[in-house]
């Protein structure tokens, strides 16, 4: 066995039934590679690690790893997090959600775990659709783009979800695509040191819901798309508008020091309690 | 009318919904219930249904815009299940508050945790108290008729309450079943278009659910309660009006097998035909027994369930959910609590069965049946299929 695919399963619940659920070309698994890569890179223990999924295709990744794994409701991961990391904050919680997840349903946990800083990692799948449901446009699916409940083109404007969680106070804000599985692995070694809110957008193609319905003959054809169009920031601020529209930006949109509430929280009660 | 096409249950509903005419349908995608509402999009997209389409931000605010849009005058329509309708909780009592007539679909299906997508009754008996009208379909035409019936029953002014017809997930929504649809100019004369008793209007302001301070706030719950039990009379006409001008007959509490049966199943949804099967199985044996199909379950039609269990010697209330907790699954608490004030009163044994898409064939209630007779099942009730001695 190769050396990284022995990493990748020193990792894995064998108790699981494989294959995993994601269909030929889906781009979680690769998300899914990264995130043990990360943690392995920073020498946490499994038992440390709390993984926190919503409700999604993206929400069968922690199914698989053995680490302390929560499956929640549909958009509710953050909080369900936020609850984590207060009780103990000496454990790493990383947040797994997809776009409809994370920015739909639970848009307003999102804005909230920016605003108040909660030292959690989020990791957003975005792939611009509903897709284990079927296909329904999302909050993230672009204009004009089809779906299944739009099948003359979406005429709702998408979030841009990095800018979003940046201008609600996230400490650390960056996205990449699952082209960029290197670049990949050491934004979420980041994300996750980082103090305070970390949330880092992973663009990761659905051929069967999305790219179907959208004139990507294969699924090669996406990753080629996710290629060709991911710029790196400094290359994309250069760009003329016309082009920047075609160009998806990736890097780190946000990096400043700002401690975590759950820290802020603890000097508190030390003060409180008369500790130094 | 048409004759009949094969075709999948969901897709039949959003038939349903199209042929009623609705002005707003407000949805959420969950399963099993997205494909009534991704087919329902598709007609609003193409123009065969002219409708506002709000693909909302989740269910909790399909409901809310649903409030809103009834509000406003308009007939409104929305769809879920499970975790979906239970998010929609708080909304849902605002619904019947206000007194606005939105008919919901729920596809029948399991609540977390564990994650389940498969079908059971946990997510509307947690939701029984919500002052909805609430009718349960057993096959793919009554689900299409329902979802007809569902917005007269609706916007009837004696009782101007939201409904929702109840499908077991995946069991119905992803059956093809052979669907008899009725032509357009028929529906139109038996579902006249909505005429609101109330709505914003800023030419004639009005407030709706506004603070009921303790003076006022019982008093209005008794009216909300009073249109719920006018509701009864009212399903009955409008199931009567059905019957006559489409000859297809729909009673609040249905009866099949030995009518005078000794023994009587007592169920709710699809789950009711594979009972049919085995009553039909036992009584060709010359068991006496018959079945007790409960079609309106809010409203419960007390009057009408307490006659058609006239005569028998012991009932098997089938819970397609579990109340924690309790003696006994819901529809058995309802039935017990009616039964208390009778005085001549059958036995009643409660099973639980088919959890979460569990499967429950012909031969387990042949078997309820033989421990039912044998009395061998618990007192209190059983759950079908678990080995346990815990209570």
């Amino acid at each position: 066995m190769a050396k990284v695919t022995q990493l990748v399963h020193n990792y894995l619940r064998h108790s699981k039934r494989f294959p995993h659920v994601f269909c030929p070309g889906c781009g979680h698994g690769i998300v899914l590679g990264s995130l043990i890569r990360s943690i392995h890179s920073l020498g946490l223990a499994k038992d440390d690690v709390v993984l926190v999924a919503g409700i999604g295709c993206s929400g069968r990744i922690p199914v698989y790893v053995d680490f302390n794994t929560i499956h929640t409701t549909h958009g509710r991961a953050l909080t369900f997090a936020t609850g984590i990391k207060l009780a103990n904050p000496r454990l790493k919680v990383i947040v797994i959600m997809g776009d409809g997840d994370a920015l739909s349903i639970g848009g307003n946990h999102l804005i909230h775990a920016a605003r108040r800083n909660i030292g959690v990692t989020a990791l957003v799948l975005n792939n611009h659709i509903y897709g284990m449901t079927g296909g329904q446009s999302s909050c993230t699916t672009p204009m004009g783009s089809f779906s299944t409940t739009t099948p003359f083109g979406q005429l709702e404007e998408e979030f841009d979800i990095s800018r979003v969680t940046k201008v609600c106070g996230a400490s650390f804000v960056a996205r990449t695509t699952v082209m960029q599985a290197k670049t990949m692995d050491s934004m979420i070694s980041e994300a996750v040191l980082h103090p305070g809110f970390g949330l880092v957008e992973i663009i990761s193609p659905c051929h069967t819901q999305y790219g179907r319905k959208n004139k990507f003959k294969s699924c090669v054809d996406m990753y080629k798309w996710l290629q060709k169009s991911s710029t790196p920031l400094e290359k994309f601020k250069e760009m003329s508008p016309e082009k920047q529209e075609k160009a998806i930006a990736t890097g780190i949109f946000e990096k400043r020091d700002c401690e975590g509430l759950e820290e802020k929280y603890a000097r508190m009660r030390r003060n409180l309690r008369g500790e130094r | 009318m048409s004759k009949a096409i094969g075709l999948e249950v969901s897709l039949a509903i959003a038939e349903a919904v199209k042929q009623a005419n609705v002005d707003v349908i407000s949805a959420y995608p969950i399963t099993p219930q997205t494909h009534i509402v991704e087919e329902l999009s598709v007609y609003v997209a193409n123009g065969e249904l002219d409708a506002e389409y709000i693909p909302v931000e989740s269910e909790h605010s399909a409901m809310s815009a649903a409030i809103g849009s009834s509000a406003a005058g308009a007939r409104s329509y929305t769809a879920t299940a499970a975790q979906g309708l239970a998010y929609m909780h708080e909304t849902l009592f605002i619904a019947s508050g206000m007194r606005l007539p939105i008919v919901m679909t729920v596809a029948n299906r399991s609540l977390s945790a564990p994650i389940s997508i498969w079908n059971d009754h946990s997510d509307i008996m947690a939701e029984r108290d919500i002052g909805w009208v609430q009718l349960f379909g057993e096959n793919g035409q009554e689900a299409y008729e329902l979802s007809i019936m569902a917005f007269k029953i609706a916007e009837d002014h004696r009782v101007l309450l939201p409904v929702c017809v109840n499908i077991d997930g995946f069991i119905l929504t992803h059956m093809i079943e052979p669907v008899t649809f009725i032509d357009q100019a028929r529906i139109d004369e038996f579902l006249p278009p909505f005429k609101p008793a109330l709505t914003l209007n800023p030419e004639k302001p009005v407030t709706m659910g506004p603070v009921g301070v303790p003076e006022v706030y019982t008093e209005s719950r008794k009216q909300c309660e009073q249109a719920l039990w006018r509701s009864h009379k009212v399903v009955r006409e409008v199931f009567d009006e059905w019957y006559k001008k489409f000859d297809h007959e729909y009673k609040l509490i249905e009866k099949n097998g030995d009518l005078q049966g000794k023994t009587l199943f007592v169920t709710m949804g699809s789950q009711g035909e594979t009972t049919m099967n085995a009553v039909e199985n036992l009584q060709s044996q010359g068991e006496s027994v018959g079945q007790v199909r409960i079609r309106l379950w809010r409203p419960f039609p007390r009057e009408e369930f307490l006659e058609a269990i006239k005569g028998a010697d012991r009932i098997i209330v089938i819970d397609r959910a579990l109340s924690l907790g309790a003696y006994s699954g819901p529809v058995a608490q309802e039935i017990l609590a009616l039964l208390y004030s009778q005085e001549i009163r059958p036995r009643v044994y409660n099973i639980i069965a088919g959890l979460g898409g569990r499967d429950v064939t012909v031969n387990d209630f042949k078997e309820m049946y033989a421990q039912a007779l044998k009395d061998s099942l618990d007192p209190n009730y059983t759950i079908w299929g678990v080995c346990s001695d815990a209570k």
